[in-house]
């Protein structure tokens, strides 16, 4: 009897511990229902759009939520030999700086445009970091259609954020550099020559063409990151800085010595006023800005050659300093638009500003002195408080809709949950690892959709299947909807992903463009039906006038070409349908393909290397006779006086 | 007994290749009643799509001639020639002879719709074997391109 007691005690034991073991490898896994909340069945779509920064890609990805699907891939900065841009003729001209022709660029933050503080789903901006620069992408068509070069700043890293009704995307400066006329100086007098700046660009309401309106000289530190005031505070701008130390070795030591850095609030409005009075100095500065034209499908470079600079030591009343503790991240406005969350990368502490307050300290001049001639509102008059003991090393904060903050902490691996005027902690969850940014629906704005948080992790070490030594980088799916944040999904991202935005889906998909109509096409050498099709001599340099319809190239056959000339291959698709790009190349090319979307031309400059007969064929699998379409041009050796003829199907024309 | 595999599969592709007739799939509506406008539309030759009556005029309108030429060379003339001789597509020689004003335009317009659900559009699938594209030709525009086809088919 003792005996059957035992066994059944035991079999008992064993089955707790089983049933044990099942739920908690489920709890691993994320919650219960993670994969029915993340689950987008086949053939349907995605709630939001996730527009995700590249990084050192130079690209921005698009992702579907809360799928975590990629379903595009956007080229800004760097070359992309999957669509041809910056490869074919047309796009070559956007990745023009003041350096030269840079084919990559290091591409860390993005911005959805805002009207009144809200997501209008129009235009994304993005970043370029190393060289730097601001991008626009159209969402309908979701093309990069403008680049402009920043002049006067190295490390393009505050930016590109908003204003709230994007009358401006900002710019700030990452290093600050020798400014003055003399550049050739020592790197040891940084004190006395470096400065840095805050470029506020405006943004045409109708067009989205952006202009380098006036830039704000700063002392020399370094900037960081940048928001937008919304709301009651719509009318100032906040960037964190860091090395107030002003050093210029070992900035790992060196920046980290004083006690307190800088959110620096900028009065925008004022400074325009200044801007619009004349107050500024005019500088010369040659930077580039690359326009791509939707009519001609071709970009164009124009160069400019001025900045108007507001120094604020001077133009007094637009520039207050906000002492923050150790070398602050992030700089957040809450969607009410009255408090700043600023994370101090080495604090252990979330201070939050409080924008009443601060409007209430420069009223009553309640100064901690000056830094570089720039009033320093004292710390414990603009502070609401802080958030204790969050975790380690806060870096940024996104907002819900319900007075709640998500803060990244990338030293401990977690997000944190803490509510705006309490500042008491509701919640932690840990990221698989090393969150950098993070991002909530509309969490930026006045108006956040909430109900996720996504991770955007430094590492991602264990979670997915070895690659060898480098591994995916990786995304979190966080659902918010509760009092308890929940892991329910783990998606690998391309490039390294810093700043992300999400948007309802309802807001872009109704106005995607499907077609670029062939009526509008006024691209130099279009050819608009086959009828215009034709192979034109200009020198040694070929214009083959060609088009592109399932399932065949016209013209296929080409003669008359020569060694020492130059071919360029004007591809118009004729095709007036959803879906239908097709591609071109040819043997020998020392460029990449191009793919040509429906109604548009794009053109491959060829230069034949050998004699002979070459052969050049659609590159995108676009019918059931796909690989019928090809074609032939003979190359005959220099001075040859094989006639330039070139036809499709019978028929050869003699020119 | 490989071969017979082979010829399975075969004529499974071949049927799944068929395609636009294709009932079973998901998104395709119920079968028009008998008596639905479309069902008689389709009986009476003159296709499926927004374009249910054209009034003819003669003499053609020479305007319109010119705009249908001009939207043919862009849009149409890759695949159909104005002989009676198949290129991609038939060639347009007898066009209006042998359709229904109404079923040309819908075929214009309304390409995909008619080549699931019209028998003589079916027809001309099996032959081409290409399906025909929608080339984002307005009805007005379709108007057009009629008329030139009737000039090309001699009328006056």
């Amino acid at each position: 009897m003792k005996k059957l007691v035992l066994f059944s005690i035991g079999l008992l034991f064993i089955f707790v511990a089983l049933w044990q073991c099942k739920t908690k490898s489920a709890a691993s896994a994320g919650s219960e229902d993670a994969a029915q909340k993340a689950y987008v069945a086949p053939g349907t779509y995605d709630e939001f759009y996730n527009f995700v920064s590249g990084g050192f890609n130079g690209q921005i990805s698009v992702y579907g939520l809360p799928s975590g699907r990629l379903i595009k891939i956007i080229p800004a900065f760097s070359v992309f030999p999957e669509n041809g841009y910056g490869f074919s003729e047309e796009t070559k001209a956007m990745l023009n700086t003041s350096h030269g022709w840079l084919p990559w660029d290091d591409q860390h933050h993005i911005s959805l445009s805002m009207t009144n503080g809200e997501q209008d789903g129009r235009w994304m901006f993005g970043n370029a970091n190393n060289t730097p620069r601001i991008a626009r992408v159209d969402l309908t068509t979701f093309r990069t259609m403008e680049i402009l070069e920043i002049p006067n700043s190295a490390g393009n890293h505050s930016s590109p954020f908003l204003t709230q009704n994007t009358e401006y995307v900002v710019a700030g400066t990452r290093f600050s550099i020798p400014l003055g006329e003399k550049q050739d100086v020592s790197i040891e007098s940084y004190k006395d020559n470096f400065n840095g700046t805050l470029s506020f660009v405006s943004v045409n309401p109708e067009s989205g063409r952006l202009k380098l309106a006036f830039q704000v000289l700063m002392p020399g530190m370094d900037f960081d990151l940048a928001r937008g005031g919304k709301g009651p505070s719509a009318d100032w701008f906040f960037f964190s800085c860091y090395n107030s130390e002003r050093a210029n070795s070992l900035l790992e030591v060196n920046a980290s010595q004083n006690d307190k850095d800088f959110i620096i609030a900028v009065n925008w409005k004022k400074a325009e006023e200044y801007a619009r009075a004349g107050k500024g100095v005019k500088r010369k500065a040659r930077y580039a800005h690359n326009i791509y034209d939707e009519k001609t499908h071709t970009a164009t470079t124009t160069w400019e050659d001025e900045t108007l600079v507001l120094d604020p030591a001077e133009l007094k009343d637009f520039v207050y300093l906000m002492p923050c503790p150790k070398s602050p991240h992030g700089c957040d406005v809450d969607p009410t638009g009255k408090f700043i969350a600023a994370s101090g990368k080495l604090a252990a502490v979330i201070p939050v500003f409080s924008f009443d307050k601060m409007l209430k300290a420069i009223a009553d001049r309640n100064y901690d002195g000056d830094y570089q001639g720039l009033p320093v509102l004292k710390y414990d008059a603009v502070l609401h408080g802080e958030v204790q003991k969050p975790g380690l090393g806060p870096l940024h904060t996104e907002f819900d809709a319900n007075g709640n903050a998500y803060t990244s902490m990338f030293v401990s691996s977690e997000i944190v949950k803490w509510n705006v005027q309490s500042l008491q902690v509701l919640d932690r969850v840990p990221t698989y690892y090393s969150i950098g940014h993070l991002c909530v629906p509309g969490g930026d704005t006045r108006k956040p959709w909430g109900k996720y948080v996504i991770a955007y992790n430094k590492i991602t070490k264990d979670r997915f299947l070895p690659t060898g030594p480098e591994l995916t980088q990786s995304a979190q799916l966080y659902d918010i909807s509760g009092d308890k944040m929940k892991l329910i999904l783990d998606f690998p991202t391309i490039g390294e992903p810093h700043y992300a935005n999400a948007i309802p889906a309802d807001q872009i998909k109704s106005k995607s463009v499907k077609i670029y109509k062939l009526e509008e096409n006024n691209h130099p050498y279009v050819a608009k039906g086959e009828g215009q099709a034709k192979v034109v001599r200009a020198g040694n340099k070929i214009h083959v006038y060609m088009t592109a319809i399932r399932s065949h190239l016209t013209p296929d056959n080409i003669e008359g070409v020569r060694m020492g000339d130059e071919v360029y291959f004007h591809v118009t698709n004729l095709e007036q349908d959803w879906d239908v790009p097709h591609g071109f190349t040819i043997k020998g090319s020392t460029n990449a393909e191009i793919l040509v979307m429906p109604g548009e031309t794009q053109t491959l400059v060829w230069k034949p290397d050998q004699v002979g007969v070459i052969p050049f064929y659609c590159s995108d699998f676009c019918s059931a006779l796909h690989q019928e379409m090809q074609g032939y041009i003979r190359i005959s050796p220099a001075g040859s006086n094989v006639p330039l003829r070139f036809w499709s199907g019978d028929a050869p024309q003699v020119q | 007994m490989k071969t017979l595999y082979g010829a399975f599969f075969l004529l499974l592709f071949s049927l799944a290749a068929c395609g636009g007739g294709d009932k079973s799939g998901g998104n395709t509506p119920p079968p028009p009643e008998a008596a639905s406008p479309e069902a008689q539309m389709l009986a009476e030759g003159k296709g499926v799509g927004e374009v249910k009556n054209v009034e003819l005029k003669t003499p053609l309108e020479a305007e319109r001639i010119d705009r249908g030429k001009a939207i043919y060379e862009m849009k149409c003339s890759s695949c159909h020639k104005l002989d009676d001789k198949k290129f991609v597509g038939p060639g347009w020689k007898g066009v209006t002879q042998n359709r229904k004003p109404e079923w040309i335009m819908n075929m214009i317009t309304n390409v995909d719709i008619m080549l699931d659900k019209d028998e003589e559009a079916q027809k001309l699938l099996q032959l081409c074997l290409t399906r025909m594209p929608n080339q984002n030709v307005s009805i007005g525009d379709a108007r057009d391109v009629l008329e030139f086809m009737r000039a090309n088919d001699g009328e006056k």
